[in-house]
């Protein structure tokens, strides 16, 4: 077995590796320690997503009304389609990794270069999922107010379905000239600016008796609260303040902005493992191809990233309970 | 060697009779308990929410106890922690285990009584 393993230059030394305490060697002993070390920092991450949740616990917004999108079907609501398909496919490409492993145990090249060909096309499946439900959760959907206090509000019918903002905004003409570079010494650019002005949805939304407002705060029932017709005005006339489309770091249409803040830092935190566990898996398959692992007479690298990339997997279990489930 | 496998899952009521079959059937396994998780999710029946066990719904705790449960067979079987000495095991696992309980534990209490604090305006208990 000791020819079997890359040498480390410490053999013969107790902790060098050579030795392989625990029986594991070296590299695959410190892979372990690695993974130990980052699900402790995903357990931060997500621990302090549990923290801020308990904190805004009757104003967090529902999973369900978020991701409710599928590719190629506007329009239609789809709750948690979609990431369970994104959870099946890393669940399968785990298979595939744990199969290229056994086929290593094996010896058997033309299998493992196979596997760990699926298992980059898994992940690179997931990868481009996870940025499409990014660029959607951005997007946004109906569009809310923010007020003040920076609370959200949405806009419901009499009958209890979201209305768009573009569904009642009248239009108001104005002349708005944007300031240049060239115009000034202290310049700052603009942000970028809502579809429409907070002027226009109020217009609209006074014209139009038949619209209420949610908040985002849960009522006896678990439900988000709706205002009556004279509250929602009162609540729009007295505290909206901005138009809010989307979501990013600062403002978040859905709800509170910290779900958006935990939603781009903890499926970001996760991409980026899968991101360069895809990276990690292309050079181990072109070593593969190549006959690197066939001349050591060990395919022990092949089971060191299939645990890494087992570990991507793991993570995604916990992120999806916790991020669309509970 | 790292060629030998235990090849008996559920506390040895299913054998294997090879690896690859042993994959196989984890698979179907965690693919049954993703689709519960996701059925359930979409359905949310009504006395799983309505209902509440220590502070939280049942609908939750099933879905947290599943969760640790596809956990416990990504890292046994995929991760092959059950054919590792116990040592590495303990290593490994306890000291997440402690670490993510006790964060979790202290953050939680801390959200909740901040959550107090902010719906009431007063200090909640006093140490």
């Amino acid at each position: 077995m000791d020819t079997t393993v890359a040498k480390t230059g410490t053999e013969g030394k107790t902790w060098g590796g050579g030795n392989k305490p625990l029986n594991a060697s070296y590299g695959k002993m410190m892979m372990w320690f690695f993974i130990v070390s980052d699900a402790l920092t995903f357990s931060g991450f997500v621990a302090a997503y549990g923290f801020s949740r308990f904190k805004f616990i009757d104003a967090w917004p529902i999973a369900d009304e978020v991701f409710t999108h599928v590719p190629f079907l506007h329009g239609v609501p789809a709750p948690m389609y979609y990431v369970a398909f994104m959870t099946f496919i890393l669940i399968f490409s785990s298979v595939t990794m744990v199969l290229a492993v056994d086929a290593g145990h094996k010896m058997q090249k033309n299998k493992v270069i196979w596997y760990m060909f699926a298992t980059i096309i898994g992940g690179a499946i997931f990868v481009g999922s996870q940025a499409w439900e990014w660029a959607t959760f951005i997007k946004g959907d109906y569009g809310a107010v923010e007020t003040k206090g920076g609370k959200i509000l949405q806009f419901l019918d009499t009958e209890g379905n979201r209305v768009a903002l573009a569904d009642f905004t009248e239009h108001i003409p104005s002349a708005r000239e944007v300031h240049l570079e060239k115009n000034g010494v202290w310049y700052d650019a603009e942000e970028t600016q809502t579809t429409f002005t907070f002027e226009e949805v109020k217009a609209g939304f006074l014209a139009n008796d038949n619209l209420l407002v949610r908040t985002q705060y849960y009522d006896e029932n678990g439900e988000p609260t709706v205002l009556s017709r004279e509250e929602s005005v009162a609540k729009i006339v007295n505290d909206g303040k901005l138009v809010v489309e989307g979501a990013n770091l600062k403002h978040n249409e859905y709800g509170h902005p910290l779900f958006a803040d935990f939603f781009f830092f903890i499926t970001g935190f996760h991409g980026f493992h899968v991101f360069t566990g895809v990276l990690i898996n292309i050079i181990i398959f072109f070593n593969v191809v190549i006959g690197t692992y066939e001349r050591r007479g060990s395919y022990e690298m092949v089971e060191k990233v299939g645990l890494y990339w087992h570990f991507v997997d793991l993570v995604w279990v916990f992120v999806f309970t916790f991020f669309y489930l509970v | 060697m790292a060629h030998e496998h235990k090849l008996a899952i559920f506390r040895g009521t299913l054998k294997f009779k090879s690896n690859v079959t042993k994959i196989w059937g984890v698979f179907v396994f965690l693919s049954i308990v993703t689709i519960i998780e996701v059925a359930l999710g979409i359905l949310k029946p009504e006395f799983l929410t309505e209902t509440r066990f220590l502070a939280m719904k049942l609908l939750n705790w099933i879905f947290i106890i599943l969760t640790l449960v596809k956990a416990y067979y990504i890292t046994w079987d995929f991760m092959h922690m059950r054919d590792e000495k116990s040592g590495l095991r303990r290593a490994v696992v306890w000291t997440g285990v402690f670490l993510i309980c006790y964060l979790i534990l202290i953050l939680l209490i801390e959200g909740d009584y901040i959550y107090e604090v902010y719906k009431n305006n007063y200090v909640k208990f006093d140490f």
